[in-house]
């Protein structure tokens, strides 16, 4: 039993990594030709300023080295055979390995959204099961007036509100930078790691909730309606122990599966949040990325970004596989 | 015995479908108002003015003035009808996205309802913002490249919506009577599937609105959507990051704030057109 | 000796149509049930005429929108909501009708232990699993992973570890197969044979009367009849109500013969007896009022004309 469960779910997650695979490779074709038609010269883009000084002859050298002058199908080929190999080439901007800048940014993006994530989903359920508990009443009123606001709020708004709120009128934060400007790296201490991560985690934080809330509060609300509920009130249970014994492991495995199936627009916001306060993550690289013209950056990051849904969604999966005992337990009958 | 704990429904003159229709044209009111505002204000208003330079908020200038002298309050209204205007065409263009290719994934077969449901799963696998920079970095920014790329990327869950409704009528008696009798395909879809759709349609619609115009602010704010010369939402905050530090916050307080009650307003339409909708259904 | 009476029990709901006119559904109507210790009382109806509203007003867990009044009397003293709160699951059980009722992600020998007031919980939980011949490793099983017979089971035993005095079981009997029905009453036999008061809701009249003690016929929100067991005899002549002699001839072993019309809605309940519209019996007199509930032969009616 036991080993037809293991295979059961091995085969699961095959069938998903095939699955991903297809469409990686479909977005790597797409974003590939996507870039390539670009009005952007990927020569210029590199040597910037510096163009004026290029002759012609030069240019094409630099073509032919890149391969710039081969048929399109041939460059996605040798592209996409580095990219296999693990080398998404280097980086016009910043003139290191994309994958170097890559791992680098991630580890900062990744505090702030893990940060956000946590922070927006326990709050975000919490505020879920008030208003449901509370149905009807101006607590539950006012939980849903917020969220639906929140829904329709800019999230760079509400970065620029908190920046203005917290660093200009209380000086409480720096206005930017992930470190402090004119430190070097090695001397940049914990706290000041932290102190920069304050705010974009607030920002992302407070949109984040309601998506969460939402829905924790209807899957509640179903759930007191529901026989077993009222079977549980019929023997006694009531309050506080009822929302414990039932309640809470009813509505808990929904709103972790949504959580991780939201990294998606985690990282949208990480994106606007690290613009606003200038906090080096791979949202900023993204846009960075997109406004001077990297395309291998721009190439990595959205390889990258994609794989960082998909593991989400796996996540999303593997938590109903691995919590759910409808999903779990193999019929014993 | 237990005590009655009803009454929470307040009587009013009005019943729900009336007040609910009254919300509708409140909104609509209001949107109207804004996109006329748009149109009709007086250019001058926002010419480079050095007298009236970072003046904060008064009567005069009702959202203050920035660093050149522009009214704040004329700059906003402008940029909420530019915002609602690139929000109308991507909505439009995404819906009928969602409209082709539900009803294609719902008819055309087993092999286009795979093909379509892989593409949007492609769609979605790829956060909406780094499609959105992908698509605007291809198109080199610009008005036309924030409009194909928020055409492009808003329909998937709207399809999802439509391939399901039209799955359902199609296995109603009525459509399978229909074509026993040898009517044409696009016989049935025009006067079968598309009225059953269309309230469904109407609704996705509005409730894609507000996404659009809150992307096209995001992308415009990043830098990569319509260009500093335009009056748009976006450019307005992204350039009153400069002198947030310097203390002038209705530069980005007022624009952001009335981009929120635009966009909420969308949704309330929306919200309600459901209501109203589902009501009459049962 | 009656445990519980209900006199006069009306619940209605209040709804709103086109959030303007509101209407008052009411589902029961001056209902009066008598459970005695040791006896099984077998409330009757077709499906959907809210005989379920019945058990839950007595437990005190309708929903907040339901509106009660009448008296219910427990032990001879009046059901509050106060002491509902403090007797349910404790004094009065309920078994439900159908595995719907159990937690989906809680362990059912969990569910069971949480019914156990007094003792060991653990121990009582597999004492009555055993007695149920529910075997060791059900405990351990969520409710999708029952059959029906031991989901059946195991909400008996939610019931049997309470040490209630009450049993109300609504609609045990859902399935087909006669020897699980025939198993099913038996359990509630013996709750009643230790001295339980049982109320046995059904839809189902021919197992109610393999096993009760009293027939209560409850129609259109109602009770009609209350009448012994051993008045459903022949054709029926000691049956008082019209409606209950048209149920016993419609039975497939009497004249297999269904009764014309159906239940008005709670929403549009004639003015005078409810079963007016439908009887064969009705004269104007019928059309006037409600009639009230009264004794006859050792039992009670809710009509004009019986005799």
């Amino acid at each position: 039993m036991y080993k037809s469960k293991g295979r059961k779910l091995g085969l699961f997650i095959l069938m998903k990594g095939v699955r991903m695979a297809t469409l990686l490779v479909a977005i790597c074709f797409i974003s590939f030709l996507l870039v390539k038609n670009s009005p952007i010269d990927p020569i210029q883009a590199y040597i910037g300023a510096d163009m004026l000084k290029v002759g012609p002859e030069q240019r094409e050298k630099i073509a032919e080295y890149w391969g710039l002058d081969q048929p399109v199908m041939v460059q996605f080929l040798s592209w996409g055979s580095a990219v296999l190999k693990g080398d998404l080439g280097t980086s016009m901007i910043f003139r290191r390995p994309v994958s170097e800048i890559i791992g680098e940014r991630f580890l900062n993006s990744l505090v702030l959204m893990i940060a956000a994530w946590l922070l927006s989903g326990v709050i975000g359920f919490i505020m879920g099961v008030v208003a449901a508990m509370k149905k009807g009443t101006w607590i539950d009123r006012m939980i849903k007036w917020y969220c639906f606001t929140l829904a329709s709020t800019p999230t760079f708004w509400m970065g620029l509100l908190i920046l203005i709120v917290f660093a200009v009128w209380l000086g409480w934060f720096p206005v930017g930078m992930g470190v402090p400007a004119g430190v070097l790296s090695e001397n940049v201490t914990m706290v000041d790691r932290i102190q920069h991560l304050i705010l974009p985690v607030l920002t992302i934080s407070i949109l984040g909730v309601a998506n969460v809330a939402l829905h924790t509060r209807q899957k509640l609300i179903d759930v007191l309606a529901s026989d077993y509920v009222l079977f549980a009130r019929a023997r006694g249970e009531q309050g506080f122990v009822l929302f414990w014994r039932h309640g809470l492991r009813n509505v808990a495995l929904p709103a972790i599966t949504l959580q991780f199936a939201a990294f998606s627009e985690l990282f949208g916001g990480a994106v606007l949040a690290e613009q606003v306060f200038s906090y080096p993550g791979l949202g900023q690289a993204t846009v960075e990325a997109g406004l001077r013209g990297d395309v291998p950056l721009l190439l990595g990051l959205v390889i990258f970004s994609t794989i960082f849904v998909f593991v989400g969604n796996l996540l999303a999966d593997l938590s109903y596989h691995l919590l759910d005992p409808r999903m779990r337990e193999v019929r014993k009958l | 015995m237990i005590p009655s704990l009803k009454n929470a429904n307040k009587r009013s003159p009005l019943n729900l479908k009336q007040r609910t229709l009254f919300k509708i044209l409140i909104s609509i009111v209001f949107l109207a108002i804004v996109i006329l505002g748009g149109v009709l204000l007086d250019e001058g208003r926002i010419v480079t003015n050095l007298n009236e330079r970072n003046s904060a908020p008064s009567l005069k200038h009702l959202f203050g003035t920035d660093w050149l002298g522009r009214d704040m309050f004329t700059r906003t209204v402008m940029g909420l009808s530019l915002s609602i205007g690139v929000g109308l065409i991507g909505a439009i263009g995404s819906t009928l996205i969602a409209l082709f290719l539900g009803m294609a994934a719902a008819t055309m077969g087993k092999m286009a309802d795979r093909l379509i449901s892989w593409i949007i799963d492609l769609f979605l696998s790829v956060p909406h913002l780094v499609t959105l920079i992908l698509i605007a970095f291809t198109l080199g920014g610009g008005f036309k490249g924030i409009v194909i790329g928020l055409t492009l990327t808003h329909w998937p869950s709207l399809a999802r919506v439509i391939r399901a409704e039209v799955m359902q009528v199609r296995s109603a008696e009525f459509v399978q009577v229909s074509q026993k009798m040898g009517k044409s395909r696009w016989w049935i879809a025009l006067h079968h599937i598309l009225p059953h759709i269309a309230p469904q349609l109407l609704i996705g619609f509005m409730l894609l609105f507000p996404h659009v115009i809150l992307h096209e602010a995001a992308v415009t704010f990043l830098g990569l959507g319509l260009s500093p010369h335009e009056p748009a939402i976006g450019i307005i905050l992204s350039e009153s990051m400069k002198y947030l530090s310097s203390g002038m916050w209705w530069l980005a307080f007022f624009p952001g704030l009335c981009l929120l009650i635009v966009v909420r307003t969308f949704d309330q339409i929306g919200e309600n057109l459901r209501v109203l909708m589902t009501r009459t259904h049962d | 000796m009656s445990i519980l009476e209900v006199e006069n029990l009306s619940v209605s709901f209040k709804q709103y149509t086109d959030g303007f006119k509101e209407i008052n559904h009411k589902v029961i109507s001056s209902l009066n049930v008598t459970l005695e210790a040791g006896k099984i009382l077998a409330v009757v109806g077709a499906s959907g005429s809210g005989k379920s509203l019945l058990a839950h007003a007595i437990l005190g867990i309708l929903p907040s929108n339901a509106n009660v009044s009448g008296i219910i009397k427990y032990e001879g003293k009046e059901l509050t909501p106060i002491r509902q709160t403090a007797l349910r699951g404790k004094e009065i059980a309920l078994v439900p009708q159908s595995v719907n009722f159990l937690d989906p992600l809680m362990r059912v020998g969990n569910q069971v232990r949480t019914s156990v007031k007094n003792g060991d919980a653990v121990s009582a939980q597999r004492k009555v699993f055993e007695r149920y011949r529910l075997g060791k490793e059900v405990e351990d099983m969520y409710p999708f992973q029952l059959s029906g017979g031991m989901a059946r089971r195991t909400l008996l035993s939610t019931a049997m570890v309470s040490d209630a005095k009450v049993i109300i079981a609504d609609e045990p009997t859902p399935g087909l197969d006669p020897v699980v029905i025939k198993e099913a009453l038996d359990n509630f036999r013996e709750f009643a044979d230790n001295g339980c008061a049982v109320m046995l809701i059904t839809h189902d009249i021919e197992s109610a009367l393999q096993i009760a003690d009293k027939i209560a016929v409850f129609y259109a929100g109602t009770t009609v009849e209350i009448a012994p067991v051993e008045d459903f005899v022949g054709n029926g002549e000691a049956i008082r109500h019209p409606y209950t002699k048209a149920l016993w001839r419609a039975l497939p072993q009497n004249e297999f013969r269904p009764i014309p019309g159906s239940q008005p809605h709670p929403s549009s309940l004639p003015p005078g007896c409810l079963f007016e519209p439908r009887c064969e019996m009705a004269t104007a007199e019928c059309r006037q009022a409600p009639p009230k509930m009264r004794e006859l032969r050792d039992g009670m009616v809710r009509c004009i004309h019986a005799t």
